[in-house]
């Protein structure tokens, strides 16, 4: 119930968008009444068009994504870790970060062609750096006092790394990964939009030039849920990965 | 920095070794910073020149300076980079305005809050770009439909920072205010604004890169000028010395946008404790 009102401004928003594309107040090719992209929406599940278009940009995605938070976690804590790592790397991440990561499009097209391999190089590429800050912020940040004890304790270099710098960088780093999930999805649409042949992209792109725009509609808002609903699965989990610093 | 010079200067017993000292730590800073980047643009040149890569795969960087200055002389690249910074800007600088508008207005007035609330916590972290195609059908290929994307998409994390950063005004602030007699309207001004203002910088410091992106993936998308249709014409003629030309170029447009959000961060929050410790970005 308290769900109920909280959302209720988003069924209003529902409401209205069918009452005033049925109503003639706008015109049904520019924005087709909700009833009609939602049986939409079901034939393209059932004719499996949906499912095979959005398995291959889930698994694009997933690759770029993974990718990405390994090889930028591992380089974020380096630099924060070993001094000439940092020497080296830190000038280039500070140039690569603000560019614009769509500018990549099409040289990873030039470099992989149309297919998976282009994409997953863009979103690997688009979403290392803000898992690297993140887990060089972290591990910077980690407490002298804990380091100094560990050693103390007779850690070595790297047992330290493990336990004692790692686990302190976790929440900025976590925080990243959301930044980095969050681009993902951008990444994976625009690209998919400009050029390829399969995904969610190429979907709405193919459908918008048939002129189906029911069907359109659909896919667009599929996105749209998925990108949220990751974000929302991600929130839920790094609550419980981090519940022990409470 | 500062503080590192002053304690290497502290060591030194005399004045002019002290001075010598600085420089060549000015110095060896310096080339520090500049070193890899000199290492990663030989590489690039390099193994271009080493036939690894064909010319299509990899131009060698002295032709894509050299087509970047060709851009330069005829003006090509002065008349995109201003459509695209434009597009850009006038994207961030409505959903800046916007934004905050909304963001206060949600923390003062509950009915704006029942409203937006639901509509920014779902709609932040949806991929907005995906709403391009509805876009284009609403308000064609043009500068408006352009700039209405950049808006859509950068609205979001100025409202949600602006609603945290007014949630987050000490109380003994506002209370103190009141207390000394400030009007409602004063308060908002003189005491709400300037407390939230860091918070604020931080999502507008969110917002301005991501218009940058959107910008110029609705230019690949829908053509016309502007860096990332010139990338994009670049690219459907297989000319990939064009396009490394425009991924330089709006890098360089990129950094000089997000370091002088930096500096000017740094100039409105001069009184901010903040303004003290180094940043990153």
């Amino acid at each position: 119930m308290n769900a109920l009102i909280r959302y209720s401004p988003l069924l209003i928003l529902a409401v209205a968008w069918e009452a005033s594309s049925r109503l003639g107040l706008v015109s049904p090719l520019a924005l087709p009444p909700l009833s009609d992209v939602v049986t939409a929406w079901i034939d393209m599940i059932k004719d499996g068009e949906l499912v095979t278009n959005g398995l291959t940009s889930m698994y694009r995605a997933f690759a770029g994504l993974s990718l990405a938070i390994v090889i930028g976690g591992v380089l974020g804590i380096a630099m924060a870790w070993f001094k000439p790592v940092n020497v080296l790397l830190s000038p280039i991440v500070e140039i690569f970060y603000p560019l614009p990561k769509s500018a990549l499009i099409p040289v990873t097209v030039i470099w992989l062609g149309f297919g998976d391999g282009s994409k997953i190089l863009l979103i690997f590429l688009g979403c290392m750096l803000p898992v690297t800050i993140g887990a060089f912020n972290g591990a910077r940040s980690s407490e002298r006092h804990l380091v100094w004890s560990a050693r103390s304790m007779g850690a070595s270099r790297l047992r330290m790394l493990w336990d004692v710098v790692v686990p302190s960088a976790m929440p900025e780093l976590l925080n990243g990964i959301r930044t980095a999930l969050a681009l993902s999805f951008i990444l994976l649409v625009s690209s998919e939009l400009i050029v390829a042949r399969k995904g969610f992209g190429y979907l709405i792109g193919s459908l918008g030039a048939n002129g189906t725009y029911d069907a359109m509609y659909a896919v667009v808002f599929t996105v749209a849920f998925l990108g949220f609903a990751a974000d929302r699965i991600y929130l839920l989990i790094t609550k419980r990965a981090l519940a022990w610093r409470a | 920095m500062a503080r590192m010079n002053g304690t290497a200067a502290a060591e030194t017993p005399n004045g002019l070794p002290e001075k010598a000292a600085r420089v060549a730590y000015r110095l060896a800073w310096g080339f520090a910073r500049v070193f890899s980047v000199l290492l990663l643009l030989g590489a690039w040149e390099w193994l271009a020149a080493s036939g690894t890569f064909t010319p299509f795969q990899l131009p060698a960087l002295s032709k894509v300076l050299v087509r970047i200055w060709a851009d330069i002389t005829t003006g090509d690249f002065f008349i995109n980079t201003g459509l695209t910074l434009y597009r850009a800007l006038a994207g961030f600088l409505i959903a800046a305005v916007g934004g905050v508008i909304i963001g206060m207005a949600m923390s003062r007035l509950r009915i704006a809050r029942w409203f937006f609330d639901p509509i920014i916590s779902v709609g932040f972290p949806m991929p907005k770009i995906a709403f391009l195609p509805v876009i284009i059908l609403w308000l064609g290929v043009y500068d408006v439909s352009k700039i209405s994307m950049i808006v859509f998409d950068a609205i979001f994390p100025v409202v949600a920072a602006t609603v945290i950063a007014i949630q987050g005004v000490e109380r003994e602030l506002l209370w103190s205010a009141r207390n000394m007699g400030a009007k409602e309207r004063e308060v908002l001004w003189q005491v709400v604004l300037p407390a939230a203002l860091p918070q604020i910088m931080t999502g507008l410091q969110v917002a301005l890169p991501l218009s940058l992106i959107v910008a110029v993936v609705t230019e690949m998308l829908m053509g016309g000028y502007g860096l990332g249709g010139a990338m994009m014409t670049a690219s459907r003629f297989a000319n990939s010395v064009g396009v490394f030309a425009g991924i330089v170029e709006i890098a360089v447009v990129g950094y000089v946008m997000v370091k002088g959000m930096a500096i000017l961060r740094r100039r409105l929050l001069i009184w901010h404790p903040e303004a003290h410790e180094p940043s990153t970005a």
